[in-house]
């Protein structure tokens, strides 16, 4: 959009039309660092539900699986019940302060190498790459008018993103289905409609964030590169081009320049299409590949590595100041790399975020170690508050409910406290030896009963008074309990 | 509207020609994609029409024929069919048979509370606890007609003293006072030999008035010791429980002129089904025998 010359107080545009990227291939320490990830995360993503675990008969064997139609997330060994949810805030809580604390030491590695919109941008590069060729031939090929060849070539493309998006779309199912069961219902056509949303939805958007908003997704979408720059400061490693070393830039065999031959070749690779020696910026995501392929050239020139590299700004900044004046040369070069330290690792931000990230990781540990395998509740009934027998004995009815996330079957004796000589009768449940009502629970579900207290006929009691129902092993001891009250009449035996 | 269309400077945008102490008004074009969106829900809207009954005229209903009756009948077809396979199941078993498997007395204990809850709980009260006026409790454990599944779910299927059901259960007791069988002062006698019944005389002279009164007149139903006699739906008088006033007054009243409970056949209204899963229900509020 074009403002109007004429006026002396016109804005500038606020909008940036969006220029295509055609990223060049790279190679070097930082790519094959990249390729593994990529191929690891990937691998990840596509093989885990495919993983069995044997859970024995009537649960699922699926490794890991969210199972939201009983209620039950399954990691391995692990089950949650959904009133476990927290577990899975807790971890999403760790995964911030993680985030925080890898970003203070190294910058944004979450963004160039393991952010999904990263991994599977990088993917959609790579097949582009191999069906359309690189960076100049892709430029020359969306120049030319459409031709069968450019058809074919696209079309290739694209039909390649859809496979990957669908194989995406279609793993994202698998950890909420049966992997096998889900993925042949998929294929002849018996899957639920929802399963076909989901797997519609998460193909689509893969499609179209990978293989068309790509930097734009971290530019314009993600809100972490906007605040990022509150967990950086001058001891964190991120992508920094050493300007006291390469300024001024000029051409090879011109006098008095630096070691920036202004070859582009660090703008060429880039995925965001930014110029890393523009200094940080919004746009860079730390991928690291400038600094492969400013790395390449330096080596073909001869000349040291790491114009552009994984360094502190506090590094740039006393090279900057030790090589101020001096002209381009190899004293320069000794004087600003001199004067680099070590980067701090140990600093107050580092302390905290590891601090916090130790604590919630205890806490959540401790959590979990601890956390309850059966739990007992009660409810009263209240219509009728109490019921008064022919014998003129006050009766008290409540609904036990207990759940048993173990796959063991157990047996439990019911006692009563608070209330000497009630008679306990639970309905649907056997009594034990010693008369005790003895609850025996479902595996891995919850089993309710509904138990009739008596107080003996002639008690006298008060309207109201606390009650403890008390859960008793085979060998007597106390397993759960939980509190309620018994009322009566009051007043009159 | 203005014959001279301004342009804002800045924009470049036309004006409305309205302006406001110096304020102009800019006539923006709506954004296109807004526009778009409008002219498909322009779209939609006639497709709407056509498909549904969506002009107010009486036998338009559009051409798939949708109604709200329809939609709603379909859905209760769905659920029936759904939930026909449990209930043929406790159709044709006996309320012993349900109480006795697992499987069905959990089905019929969750359904029986809602049918309960429609039809029941007017009147019983909705645990069952029974109300004031003669509606007795079905929690506790004196049952005026049988308290055994059998009996509920006869009394269930017939009901009490009504006229829609042949074998509807029916006993009069006497209304002595109204009609004059026993004197003002022989009935509180009466009322009084009852209280002795349970153990509550305060006035042993007027209860042993009343015993030979009792004897004469009540014992044949109620029992020499006053313990019921759920055959002809005689309460026990030697308990705790009462279904009306417990004091000499109120049983004296009661006596006079006696107000006998009534209530409908079931079977009449309900699937067998849902009168098993009532009886299994029922059962268990807690004073089943």
């Amino acid at each position: 959009m074009s403002h109007i010359g004429t006026s002396p107080a016109a804005p500038p545009s606020l909008y940036a039309a969006h220029r295509k990227v055609h990223p060049r291939a790279v190679n070097g320490p930082v790519r094959r660092f990249k390729w593994a990830v990529l191929m690891t995360l990937l691998g990840l993503y596509y093989i885990v539900p495919w993983l069995r675990w044997d859970r024995g008969p009537g649960a699922p064997d699926q490794a890991v699986l969210v199972d939201m139609g009983h209620g039950r997330l399954y990691f391995f060994w692990i089950e949650l019940w959904p009133q476990e949810v927290y577990f899975l805030t807790g971890i999403l809580v760790l995964a911030a302060i993680g985030l925080f604390a890898v970003t203070s030491l190294f910058g944004r590695v979450w963004c160039g190498f393991t952010c999904p919109q990263t991994v599977w941008t990088d993917l959609f590069m790579w097949v582009e790459r191999a069906i359309q060729g690189d960076r100049n031939a892709r430029i020359k090929l969306d120049a030319q008018p459409m031709s069968g060849r450019k058809a074919a070539l696209k079309g290739a493309t694209h039909a390649a993103w859809l496979a990957i998006a669908a194989a995406t779309g279609g793993a994202w199912i698998m950890y909420f289905n049966d992997a096998p069961t889900v993925t042949l219902d998929i294929l002849t056509g018996d899957a639920t409609a929802k399963v076909y949303f989901f797997f519609g939805l998460f193909a689509l958007t893969t499609y179209v964030l990978a293989g068309f908003a790509r930097e734009q997704v971290c530019t314009y979408m993600c809100p972490w590169p906007r605040f990022q720059a509150a967990m950086l400061d001058n001891e964190s490693l991120v992508v920094s081009y050493r300007g006291w070393r390469g300024e001024p830039r000029g051409k090879l065999k011109a006098e008095g320049v630096g070691d920036c031959v202004d070859c582009g070749a660090c703008v060429h690779v880039c995925p965001t299409g930014i110029d890393i020696r523009d200094g940080q910026q919004l746009e860079c995501i730390g991928c690291g590949l400038c600094v492969d392929a400013c790395n390449d050239v330096m080596k073909k020139l001869d000349r040291p590595q790491g114009l552009i590299a994984f360094e502190t700004l506090a590094n740039i900044a006393a090279s900057e100041a030790a090589t101020r004046g001096m002209t381009p040369c190899k004293a320069r070069l000794d004087a600003g790399m001199a004067v680099r330290h070590v980067p701090k690792m140990i600093r107050p931000r580092t302390i905290l975020y590891s601090a916090v990230l130790g604590a919630v990781a205890l806490v959540m540990l401790g959590a979990f170690m601890l956390r309850d395998m059966h739990t007992l509740a009660v409810l009263r009934d209240r219509a009728p508050l109490y019921v008064t027998l022919s014998d003129g004995a006050i009766r008290n009815a409540y609904t036990l409910k207990l759940a048993n996330k173990t796959r063991e079957i157990e047996g439990y004796a019911l006692v009563l406290d608070g209330l000497p000589g009630a008679r306990l009768v639970a309905q649907s449940a056997q009594a034990d030896a010693a008369g005790h009502p003895l609850l025996t629970t479902r595996p891995d579900g919850l089993t309710e009963w509904r138990v009739l207290v008596t107080a003996p006929s002639g008690a006298v009691l008060p309207q109201s008074m606390p009650v403890t129902f008390r859960l008793l092993d085979g060998a007597g001891r106390q397993v759960l309990s939980t509190s309620s009250v018994f009322l009566s009449p009051g007043g009159r035996p | 509207m203005p014959t001279k269309i301004e342009k804002d400077a800045i924009t470049g945008t036309d004006t409305t020609g309205h302006e406001w102490d110096g304020l102009k008004e800019l006539n923006t074009p709506l954004p296109t994609w807004w526009l778009y969106t409008f002219y498909a829900c322009c779209v939609f809207a006639l497709v709407w029409v056509v498909l549904y009954p969506a002009i107010p005229v009486q036998g338009w209903t559009g051409i798939t024929g949708w109604t709200a009756r329809g939609a709603i009948n379909g859905e209760m077809e769905t659920a029936r069919a759904r939930t026909e396979p449990m209930l043929a199941r406790l159709r044709s078993a006996t309320p012993e048979q349900i109480a006795a498997n697992p499987e069905l007395r959990a089905y019929a204990i969750a359904g029986g509370r809602a049918v309960f809850a429609n039809n029941c709980a007017a009147c019983h009260g909705a645990g069952g606890q029974g109300a004031r006026g003669g509606y007795p409790s079905l929690a506790d454990d004196e049952w005026i007609w049988g308290g055994d599944l059998g009996a509920i779910h006869r009394t269930i299927t017939h009901g009490i003293r009504n006229h829609d059901s042949d074998e509807a259960r029916v006993s009069m007791m006497p209304r002595f006072g109204v009609d004059g069988v026993l004197t003002r002062a022989q009935i509180t006698d009466v009322a009084e030999q009852v209280l002795a019944l349970g153990n509550r005389s305060t006035d042993a002279a007027m209860a042993a008035r009343g015993a030979p009164l009792y004897a004469e007149n009540c014992a044949s139903c109620h029992g020499e010791r006053g313990e019921g006699n759920t055959d002809v739906g005689a309460p026990n008088l030697s308990d705790r429980v009462w279904l009306h006033a417990s004091d000499r007054a109120g049983i004296a009243a009661y006596i006079a002129n006696p107000q006998m409970g009534v209530m409908p056949a079931f079977a009449q209204r309900l699937d067998p089904a849902l009168v098993n899963m009532l009886a299994v229900y029922v059962h268990s509020l807690g004073g089943g025998r």
